[in-house]
């Protein structure tokens, strides 16, 4: 084996990796792995981003997966509900008295 | 403090072609403004190859840096011990990874990054080249080469390129026991037996200097400096750090009863600092060039578990591949 | 002053002994010296140790910087209830040892260790070999080990069952990939766990100090845990489209001390620096 070149070896492909940390929360990105499948995704995921005790739930999708908005495209997709204002709670106006709204 | 421009014959990074003035306005605002530019954002390309060299770098640091350390791991001199360094060594390894995915988000694979190690075209951070001789070592490294990193680190929070700040982020919250442990080993050590305090005093001797030049060249020779703080990928200059180092660490060296390796080593009450004396810059140089004492064991090693795993690496993708014919079958 | 007898080296002995029986304040009172239990608590241990020992040489070294962290991971699982294990081994036995004592100060012919686990590494596919057997095993004996009637090694099979899971589950994982993966990955899969067949019997020998615990409800009848190993390694091969295994004449004698060439040299590394110092705290 030492005589040989090297081989070129293709990289594995990359994986986004999403934990969620306790029941109730979302899951959040926490960075990515290599793995060559699903599975040693998993396995990957878990043995790097949850040494710590960090989570319930883990999702691991291949990066390649993923379809992204455009950043110079942002003002078309994300402006409008800018300016749509009744979406967000605090554009009412409820008196200090009234509780639990 | 792996992030160190270390070209022996430092240029000013050009941009490769004419870019539109009004792009390169806004990218310098939004910096500027302390936002954080993302992968798919428009950036200058000298920005781009400024950051794939400093992320890469310090992912090659962080991966190279599990050998001088990982030399000791089955040698341990307690269970304890034997641990909390596996696990240091580790937290190492995940540091390499996640820096490694944070440099591809910039257009470059893992597999070309490691050829540019392996093929000393990429380097990595000096201190590495230094042979551990003694277990004194594994506490001096924690105390001083963590402790050197931790200053870098810290500030890189907050740098302009969000995958590089919150692969930082992560680091810095996994960083908080490198030192403590470290330091920690230098302790009961320097409290010890004769020869285990002889053993502590010599790594600080062994130590001392290769950490102070971690910090990179004078920031006469660091041209790239301003642009680099004006994009917020570095925060202070080489010499503040290598100043604010010396500052917080000789206290700690009393403290051991230790004797820090600079006879010109003294407190100067007018300026707030400590005085300290020349360092080698030859030997810096050398060691850049890929001549430290073990550098050659260095690339080995990692040449050797990259070659000789890629048999491991391609099966895995190829049970991968006959597992999606027969389900495309 | 009437002159005191002469102290004679026995006498400090049974001084030391009665000191441990009279137990000290830090000391669960209900431990009893259990020379049984120590003996099957310093097995039980010793696996762990050494295999994790061995684990931790791969560290730096991984084809892949994932596969580097997931074997540091099992390596300090193994520490872990390696600590833990001979610690209360050391209780047990009454004599002042603690796992370090025990790790660092005793040479091969007191070690407890099955022969599989000292066994080198060599590639990464006899590495997994050696993990996905032993692995396999371990999680049939932590099972049955989580009941015990001894409450403290019952907790620490509990810790240990979850974590080795997924030693086998990974381990499991890499045979699968090895074993149906290229040619090259096919033939290295086969040499590994051909290698290691003839250490899987002795996984599965009772003698009369087991014997005697399991009795008692404090260990398991491992012999009794054979067929769901050999049901798991099965279905593991064939998914991985190797060969049945081809059991040569076991070889035991790890349980008695008397280990493979490999343990002298890997204690020898091991054991080094507290040898060397004998008066130093670490």
């Amino acid at each position: 084996m030492s005589g040989d070149a090297p081989r070129a070896s293709r990289d594995w492909p990359l994986w986004e990796v999403f934990v969620r940390a306790r029941g109730g929360l979302s899951h959040k990105h926490v960075g990515s792995v290599h793995a060559p499948d699903g599975e040693l995704a998993m396995r990957h995921a878990r043995d790097t981003y949850t040494r710590r005790m960090e989570g319930v739930s883990l999702w691991v999708v291949r990066s390649a997966d993923i379809v992204a908005s455009d950043p110079a495209q942002a003002g078309e997709l994300f402006e409008p509900a800018a300016s749509k204002v009744y979406r967000h709670p605090t554009f009412y106006d409820i008196p200090d008295v009234v509780k639990h709204i | 403090m792996y992030t160190t421009e270390m070209s022996p014959t430092p240029k000013p990074v050009a941009a490769v072609r004419e870019e539109p003035a009004e792009l390169l306005a806004a990218f310098e605002a939004r910096v500027a403004a302390d936002e954080f530019i993302e992968p798919k954002d428009w950036m200058p390309e000298a920005y781009r190859k400024t950051l794939v060299r400093q992320i890469s770098q310090h992912a090659h640091s962080e991966i190279v840096g599990m050998l001088p350390e990982g030399n000791w791991l089955t040698r341990a001199p307690s269970l304890r011990r034997k641990a909390v360094a596996l696990a240091k060594v580790q937290d190492e390894a995940g540091h390499g990874l996640y820096l490694y995915c944070a440099a591809e988000t910039l257009g470059t694979s893992r597999e070309q990054m490691i050829e540019a190690l392996h093929s000393g075209k990429a380097k990595y951070s000096t201190i590495f080249n230094y042979p551990t001789l003694t277990w004194a070592d594994m506490g001096a490294i924690g105390w001083l080469v963590d402790g050197a990193a931790i200053m870098n680190q810290v500030p890189l929070q907050r740098t302009s390129y969000g995958p590089y700040a919150r692969a930082m982020v992560r680091v810095c919250k996994e960083e908080s026991f490198h030192q403590r442990q470290g330091y920690e080993v230098m302790t009961v050590l320097a409290n010890g037996t004769p020869e285990q305090r002889a053993m502590a005093q010599d790594a600080l001797d062994r130590w001392w200097w290769p950490s102070l030049m971690m910090f990179g060249p004078p920031d006469e020779n660091s041209p790239n400096t301003a642009q680099s703080m004006r994009w917020r990928i570095k925060r202070d200059t080489n010499d503040d750090l290598r100043q604010k180092f010396v500052n917080i660490t000789v206290p700690q060296a009393e403290y051991l009863g230790l004797t820090v390796p600079d006879a010109d080593l003294r407190w100067d009450e007018a300026r707030g600092h400590y005085d300290y004396g020349p360092i080698d810059w030859d030997e810096f140089y050398a060691v850049v060039r890929g001549e430290g004492p073990t550098a050659k064991e260095r690339i080995k090693a990692r040449r050797a578990a990259w070659e000789s795993g890629a048999w491991v690496r391609d099966a895995a993708l190829a049970h991968d591949a006959k597992r999606a014919a027969k389900a495309a079958a | 002053m009437p002159s005191l007898p002469t102290i004679q080296p026995e006498d400090v002995a049974a001084a030391e002994h009665a000191a441990h029986d009279e137990g000290h304040f830090d000391a669960p009172a209900e431990t009893q010296i259990d020379d049984a239990l120590g003996e099957y608590l310093l097995r039980l241990g010793d696996d762990n140790l050494i295999l994790g020992q061995r684990l931790t040489e791969w560290c730096g070294h991984a084809p892949a910087l994932e596969v580097d962290l997931s074997l540091a991971n099992m390596a300090l699982d193994l520490i872990g209830q390696a600590t833990l294990l001979l610690d209360l081994a050391g209780e047990v036995e009454g004599r002042g040892r603690d796992a370090d004592a025990l790790a660092f100060h005793r040479d091969v012919l007191a070690f407890r260790n099955c022969l599989m686990v000292e066994q080198p590494n060599g590639d990464f596919a006899q590495t997994m070999a050696r993990h996905f057997l032993f692995a396999t095993f371990q999680v049939a004996l932590l099972e049955g080990l989580a009941a015990s009637t001894n409450p403290r090694l019952a907790e620490i099979a509990a810790k240990g069952v979850k974590e080795i899971r997924y030693h086998a589950e990974l381990s499991a994982d890499w045979i699968v990939r090895l074993g149906d993966g290229t040619v090259e990955s096919r033939e290295r899969m086969i040499e590994g766990l051909d290698w290691h067949w003839r250490f899987v019997d002795e996984l599965f020998q009772m003698d009369a100090v087991e014997q005697d615990l399991a009795a008692r409800g404090v260990a398991v009848d491992r012999a009794a845990l054979r067929a769901r190993f050999d049901a798991a390694v099965a279905a593991t091969l064939m998914e991985a489209t190797l060969p049945a295994p081809t059991y040569p004449r076991g070889v035991l004698g790890g349980r008695k001390g008397h280990h493979s060439e490999h343990l002298g040299h890997l204690l020898a590394i091991m054991q080094y620096l507290p040898r060397s110092y004998p008066d130093a705290r670490w």
